[in-house]
């Protein structure tokens, strides 16, 4: 299957198989008007399997919240159709509405209007905590 | 402007200082009689409470000030629907400090984040309870004279019991404690705190038996299985009479062991413990209404 090289944007690479779905959810894709291939379990010699985005003329797109969910997912900065930078992703301190406080006596529970705000309590065990309740993400 | 909303808010200087404070209300009351006259202390209690909030009342009125407040969510505003944040900027107009208690943890953080006054937490659930915590130490500093080389045994819920929780971090800050966690598996000390005595290292260890242990201890903290905190009523009447203090297991116990118990009690310390003079929970509770009037001055800045 060929699908397109882009000229201008991001492509997300060694996302693991299956997870692009939830990588467009985090990233709010669904939101924007850009152009997005995704391209589910491509071979790879690193995982085996592996899932693609290649995102074209993305505005805007947070991707602290990548190294939460994933420190071996790549991104390549595409510009005129040549990868011009690899960032590299770390955990970032905090992230907001990313993922729900899942205990009941958190006030995120009855506050709606609060923001679900976690911040990074240990990085080596890439631990989170909620910013109300100190309950791990 | 500060806020307490955690017990770790205040430095190991800065909690010794409101100690200091404490030991000098509680020997000369009433030297602070006028010191905080004109001032007006907001308590907004969603959750029921007899010792909080009427330490705080009474903590104010001794030092020249005045109260208002609610002591249920059914006297306020919060039946109509309104939230933390919009009761908390009215408050903020009325008073000049408030302490808040209320059932939902992180709580006492929103109220901060919306609040022009000082915010004392007097409880978000099960979370903090800094105000408990500054009392158990004005009770310990008081009897002990120290804060170092104690060994200290909690027994009861370790798991929801907020004044453990914040006891233990805050103690965990001086030299040479140990802790000794007796409860059952189902209300165990939770993960984080573990993890920060072993960051620390902060020697613990656990148990389900007090008896066995209870010989090893300078101070023994006993708590209530809290009804409000189990939402199922099966698990909360098979374990509520878990561990029951009485003159027999006492019996093992050091001349010198500081009883504790952060009231109110339910079963767990039996009534003729009452008259031990190692029991010193009433008295801790004494402390109470003195380390409000300390920490009220403190965040005041009239002190």
């Amino acid at each position: 299957m060929q699908v397109d090289s882009i000229k201008d944007g991001l492509v997300i690479d060694h996302v693991a198989a299956g997870k692009s779905m939830d990588i467009y959810h985090y990233l709010k894709l669904d939101d924007m008007d850009c152009v997005v291939a995704i391209i589910k379990n491509v071979r790879s010699q690193k995982l085996g399997r592996k899932d693609v985005l290649k995102i074209e003329d993305p505005v805007d797109i947070d991707l602290d919240v990548l190294g939460y969910i994933d420190p071996n997912i790549t991104v390549n900065i595409v510009r005129n159709g040549v990868i011009v930078d690899k960032k590299k992703l770390s955990l970032p301190n905090e992230i907001t509405n990313v993922v729900k406080c899942k205990n009941p006596r958190c006030v995120t529970s009855s506050e709606n209007y609060l923001p679900q705000l976690f911040t990074l309590a240990d990085a080596e065990t890439r631990t989170y905590r909620c910013r109300y309740c100190e309950q791990k993400a | 402007m500060r806020h307490i909303l955690d017990p770790l808010d205040l430095s190991v200087a800065e909690t010794d200082e409101i100690i200091a404070l404490g030991e000098s209300v509680m020997s000369d009351g009433g030297k602070y009689s006028r010191a905080l006259s004109g001032k007006i202390l907001a308590t907004l209690f969603y959750e029921p409470s007899t010792r909080t909030r009427l330490s705080f009342e009474s903590a104010m009125l001794s030092m020249g000030g005045g109260v208002i407040g609610f002591s249920s969510e059914e006297s306020s505003s919060v039946v109509k629907g309104e939230n933390i944040a919009d009761t908390i900027r009215t408050v903020s107009h009325y008073a000049d400090i408030c302490a808040i208690r209320h059932p939902k943890e992180g709580s006492a953080l929103v109220a901060a984040q919306n609040a022009s006054i000082p915010i004392i937490n007097a409880g978000d659930g099960g979370h903090q309870h800094p105000t408990q915590t500054l009392t158990d130490f004005l009770a310990i500093h008081s009897i002990k004279g120290r804060f170092d080389n104690l060994t200290i045994g909690l027994c009861g819920d370790l798991t929801f019991g907020r004044t453990v929780h914040s006891l233990v971090r805050s103690i965990a800050r001086y030299p040479n404690n140990r802790f000794i966690f007796v409860a059952p598996n189902e209300l165990r000390i939770p993960g984080y705190i573990r993890q920060i005595l072993i960051k620390n290292g902060v020697p613990f260890s656990e148990t389900s038996t007090l008896e066995a242990v209870i010989g090893e201890m300078d101070i023994l903290y006993m708590t209530r299985v809290q009804k409000e905190r189990f939402f199922n009523e099966e698990e909360y009447l098979r374990l509520k009479d878990i561990y029951i203090l009485d003159k027999r297991k006492l019996s093992g116990a050091n001349s010198d062991l500081v009883i504790m118990h952060p009231l109110p009690r339910v079963n767990e310390i039996a009534r003729e413990v009452d008259d031990d003079p190692r029991a010193r929970y009433f008295y801790q509770a004494q402390c109470g209404k003195f380390m409000r009037m300390a920490l009220m001055m403190k965040l005041l800045e009239v002190m």
